[in-house]
């Protein structure tokens, strides 16, 4: 018998071409996904030295950070933003590159793309120069956030120099209370376990609210791994994994169909699995989550208070808090439920999924953004987009007071027309609230499930999404 | 192709305190709207040294004193958040020839690395010791020896360790993968062939 394995070993083994001078491995990436931001330097890098992409064929493209989400037609407002969609329209017209440019009416963020085409499957290695790559684990692959020398590396050789990880199981059972979701579940982990509390492992999500959950809620999850400092996250590929991938354009199909789902089965963790860490967390204790500071680790439950640097545990927690609360301009000690917000966001690789449109507007129907509110709702991409205005979830999100913009990353960053002004306080479904990341170096994010966001929306504050839409 | 074996790095060094700077605060994404990493030096740290309308603020980089400084001193998990390549970039095309902080979030760690930018752990109280060093005189030189994994400075001597794949491929001449993982073509092939998603 061979000895039991976890999912990250055997897609590790399944991808080791060889072991390097250094002692790393050099591992094979199937599946490439490339965007705007981090790969024109990489093919500029390429050309230099006179190279090829190795497998045009397993690399794939779309354009989602500097799009513009109220404008369409080019050229864009900002030349740099065009320069940007120019440089990978020509970059992949010479390397013979799958773009989903946004003629194409698949065009989105790319993490939200690779799953929505079946481009991402179980048992697979999948790098991407963006750190949110973490997502595509939710389908029991191996997935890598690159740096554009490492995009360079895939291009061209279709693998690249990786260390082995050591693998930690998050165990989350029982049952989740209402109003509780994925987001809060990350959010609760990071919490717990600190935004450096990963390093040197990938994280393996388990547990019956796992197996419970939609692919949807299990790449929410998957997609913050790397806020919790963690290489990779990933679930083990299970009969909603596949249900969620038949019929998809780039799934197998007939017979290859079945051949595959047995691969992919074969792909999952053994039950004797020996792991570097366990840590088990009960589905009760999470609460819907909200940042408080700075870092997605600086949460806590909405019931509660902003912590006071007098209860620090450490030095270095005090010095964090202080800064925190300084930047977040919230007074030490006290609720965080109440807080004014003016600006209001849905969306993201997060949450900017048919599911988190539709639970917002089965909730705010007939409700209003509050007065003086800047609110705007963002499809991941232009799929999501369509099935949203099919449902009329758009009239009814527009009705309650949210824009309803083009697909794109939007508010989460800085590098499209999205941005917060001044030190504007923004309710938001993304997932990083470090100073500055919504575009204005003074502007406050606090992070929190779409849900909460709608809540925070329509009260001006930021408020217990349970309360305000009576969910239990 | 022939990669410079970097053994050690000398030079003044600048301190720029605190745990979780992170990429955003190294390089704010705006000033990556670009398609080459030329240039990127000059935003280094931009959101943290300057106003809005560009006129300096109190910050490390900004004095004159520890201007040419090419060894970067910081905190705890540095280089965490994004895995964007352009904060390594900006630091090395600012003029920064290594890094030394207590520890290193992992994509940067191995972006750095693979721009030839070594980055040193050290223990905080040892970074406190060549920080108070480099305050009183900013012109002191400071030693990385990459090989022996210690920092010299002022007849001081502090432990500066490396990840070993790291310090072996810096002294080596191997911190770009490239050419390596190019000669492995075949294997590539040979791997590949037993991935069925793979086939055209
Ligand atoms: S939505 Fe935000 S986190 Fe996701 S890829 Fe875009 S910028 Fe990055």
């Amino acid at each position: 018998m061979p000895s039991a394995k976890s999912l990250f070993q055997k897609v590790w083994d399944a991808h080791t071409v060889r072991t390097l001078a250094n002692g790393q491995t050099q591992l094979l990436i199937g599946t490439h996904l490339i965007h705007e931001v981090t790969s024109p330097q990489a093919f500029g890098m390429l050309r230099d030295l006179g190279l090829k992409v190795s497998m045009p064929h397993r690399t794939f493209a779309t354009v989602d950070h500097i799009v513009p989400t109220d404008q369409l037609v080019e050229p864009y407002a900002d030349p740099l933003a065009q320069a940007m969609m120019d440089e990978l329209r020509k970059n992949c017209a010479q390397f013979g590159i799958t773009f989903f440019d946004r003629a194409s009416g698949k065009q989105g963020i790319v993490h939200i793309v690779g799953p929505e085409q079946g481009i991402t499957q179980p048992g697979t290695t999948i790098a991407c120069g963006d750190s949110h790559t973490s997502t595509h684990g939710a389908f029991g692959a191996i997935a890598f956030g690159i740096g554009t020398s490492q995009v360079r590396d895939v291009l061209a050789t279709q693998t690249m120099a990786l260390s082995a990880l050591k693998v930690r199981r998050i165990e989350v059972n029982g049952q989740l209370r209402p109003g509780v979701y994925a987001k809060d579940v990350i959010l609760h982990i990071i919490r717990t376990l600190g935004v450096n509390g990963g390093t040197g492992y990938a994280y393996e999500y388990a547990g019956s609210v796992f197996d419970g959950f939609t692919m949807e809620q299990r790449m929410t999850v998957c997609n913050m791994s790397i806020e919790g400092g963690a290489r990779a996250g990933y679930v083990n590929p299970d009969e909603t994994t596949f249900a969620y991938l038949q019929g998809r354009p780039y799934a197998p199909k007939g017979a290859e169909w079945d051949a595959a789902v047995a691969r992919w089965k074969s792909f999952a963790s053994d039950p004797d699995a020996k792991y570097d860490d366990v840590v088990k967390i009960d589905a009760v204790d999470i609460a819907p989550t909200v940042t408080w500071g700075i870092n997605p680790g600086q949460a806590i439950a909405i019931n509660e208070n902003v912590p006071h640097p007098d209860t620090a545990t450490s030095v270095d927690d005090k010095a964090g808090i202080i800064e925190a609360l300084a930047y977040m301009k919230l007074p030490a000690g006290e609720p965080i439920k109440g807080t004014k917000i003016s600006v209001a966001f849905l969306g993201s690789c997060t949450n900017g999924r048919l599911s988190d449109f539709q639970e917002v507007a089965k909730y705010v129907k007939g409700r209003k953004v509050a007065a003086g509110v800047k609110a705007i709702a963002v499809p991941g991409s232009q799929i999501v987009a369509l099935q949203c205005e099919k449902l009329g979830l758009d009239k009814i999100l527009a009705e309650a007071g949210f824009e309803w913009r083009a697909a794109g990353c939007s508010m989460c960053l800085a590098m499209n027309p999205d941005k917060l002004v001044g030190d504007q306080l923004c309710a938001s479904s993304s997932n990083r609230n470090f100073k500055g990341r919504q575009g204005s170096t003074t502007g406050r994010t606090i992070l929190m499930s779409p849900l909460m966001v709608a809540a925070a929306a329509v009260t001006g504050t930021v408020a217990d999404a349970r309360e305000v839409f009576s969910v239990n | 192709m022939s990669l410079a074996k970097i053994t050690s790095v000398t030079g003044r060094a600048v301190n720029v305190p605190g745990n979780d700077i992170d990429t955003d605060r190294i390089i704010p994404a705006r000033f990556m709207k670009c398609v080459t990493f030329d240039g990127l030096g000059e935003y280094l740290f931009n959101d943290v040294r300057r106003q809005l309308d560009g006129t300096e603020k109190p910050h490390p980089l900004n004095e004159a004193r520890f201007k040419g400084a090419t060894i970067l001193l910081s905190g705890a998990n540095f280089g965490c958040g994004s895995s964007r390549e352009h904060a390594p970039q900006a630091i090395a095309k600012y003029g920064f020839k290594a890094v030394i902080a207590e520890s290193y979030a992992e994509i940067f760690f191995g972006n750095s690395t693979t721009l030839g930018l070594p980055c040193a752990s050290a223990a905080r109280e040892d970074i406190a010791r060549i920080a108070a060093a480099v305050e009183a005189n900013p012109q002191l030189e400071v030693v990385i020896d990459v090989t022996n994994q210690e920092v010299r400075f002022g007849g001081q001597k502090v432990k500066a360790t490396f990840r070993e794949s790291a310090r072996d491929a810096l002294i080596n001449g191997r911190w770009d993968a490239i050419g390596e993982l190019l000669d492995g073509r075949d294997a590539v092939k040979v791997t590949a062939a037993k991935l069925p998603y793979l086939v055209a």
